[in-house]
């Protein structure tokens, strides 16, 4: 493929990079219900992996870094450029657009790595490790809540915050954006299944509600 | 279902946790000296409690932080939550605290009461982390 375009971005690998559940785009927008439930892959993000003792001085040089640490399950910190997911008391995943990748012009690994400098911890990057599935609507918590233990109800499952759980027993990082939307994190290789867990359970709400 | 209550997270189903087995096994100080046998013990032989039991617990799906639970091992009662390398409780709590009082070392955050109410009242609990209660 002599295409110029293909060569900008990791040399060409760009183009021919395919996201976990690309193969069941089209099964996505088919499922999905206007105004009730939508879902799509939101692939690619730039994510990072930390492990760093947030009371220490590199806790500290990472936080500045990322505009603040979360400091218990469910907080959600960072700045509008990058996420901070709270996964332990000292584990954290930073969660950023593609282009924050360090290999498309952005410097987010390179600077966590170069925060934590010799200090106890790592930093791994993992933006192949998980995708993401973006789940919107009035309906989406009816989805959620056939396979999620958790009580997702507003008054307890607030927006802005993140919790490590299961939905449809695959573990996976539930982010709520906001008031009808969810973010899901599951790993690459859960993709196809939880995608057509999700779309299965959306499957009820394309049928009038049966009185 | 058991409902375990993460020292870090709150009340979590049982599926998104790990058993580590009997707690407050020592290793032993000079595993030079032991013979066969001890050896053996040390590795192969554990308790098997009828009754209330000290064991290790993982939230593998969460937090992925290690304690420890006491827990009776015929009715299920989760009777404490501890932190590792703590002593086992004393007295067993009584009943109607289902949840750890536990904090982990350091950083911990939560002591994840695990009652409904705390969540569901409105005000922000300070206790239990939003989305962790059941
Ligand atoms: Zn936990």
């Amino acid at each position: 493929m002599a295409n110029t375009a293909a060569l900008e971005g990791i040399n060409g690998l760009r183009d021919i990079r395919r996201s976990p559940a690309s193969h069941l785009a089209g099964a996505l927008e088919a499922g999905s219900v206007e105004g009730t439930v939508v879902l799509k892959e939101g692939p690619f993000q730039t994510m990072a992996g930390v492990r760093v003792d947030p009371r220490s001085e590199a806790g500290s040089r990472i936080a500045s870094v990322v505009g603040g640490l979360p400091a218990r399950c469910g907080e959600v910190a960072g700045t509008e450029r990058v996420s901070v997911l709270w996964l332990g008391p000292s584990e954290f995943l930073m969660v950023a657009p593609e282009e924050a990748h360090d290999s498309l012009g952005g410097d987010l690994i390179g600077s966590l790595v170069a925060a934590l400098g010799d200090a106890p911890g790592q930093v791994v990057d993992l933006s192949a490790n998980r995708t993401t599935f973006e789940l919107a609507g009035p309906r989406a918590r009816a989805v959620l809540e056939k396979g999620c233990a958790l009580d997702l109800h507003p008054r307890s499952f607030t927006p802005g915050t993140a919790v490590n759980t299961e939905v449809g027993n695959i573990p996976v990082i539930l982010l709520k954006p906001g008031e009808e939307s969810y973010r899901i994190f599951p790993r690459a290789s859960f993709a196809d299944f939880l995608g057509r867990w999700l779309l299965d359970a959306m499957r009820e709400f394309a049928s009038p509600e049966v009185p | 279902m058991l409902l375990i209550t993460c020292p870090n997270c709150g009340s979590r189903d049982e599926t998104e946790f790990h058993y580590g087995g009997q707690a407050h096994v020592a290793y032993p100080e000079n595993p030079n000296e032991l013979n066969d046998r001890e050896w053996a013990e040390f590795l192969f032989y554990r308790e098997n409690t009828k009754g209330t039991f000290a064991e290790r617990w993982v939230h593998s799906t969460g937090c992925r932080q290690w304690f420890n639970m006491l827990r009776d091992t015929v009715t299920y009662d989760i009777q404490a939550v501890y932190p590792m390398g703590t002593p086992r409780p004393a007295a067993a709590v009584p009943p109607a605290a289902e949840s750890g009082t536990a904090s982990t070392a350091a950083d911990s955050t939560t002591t994840g009461t695990a009652a409904p109410d705390a969540a569901s009242s409105g005000t922000a609990s300070t206790t239990a982390p939003e989305g962790a209660t059941k």
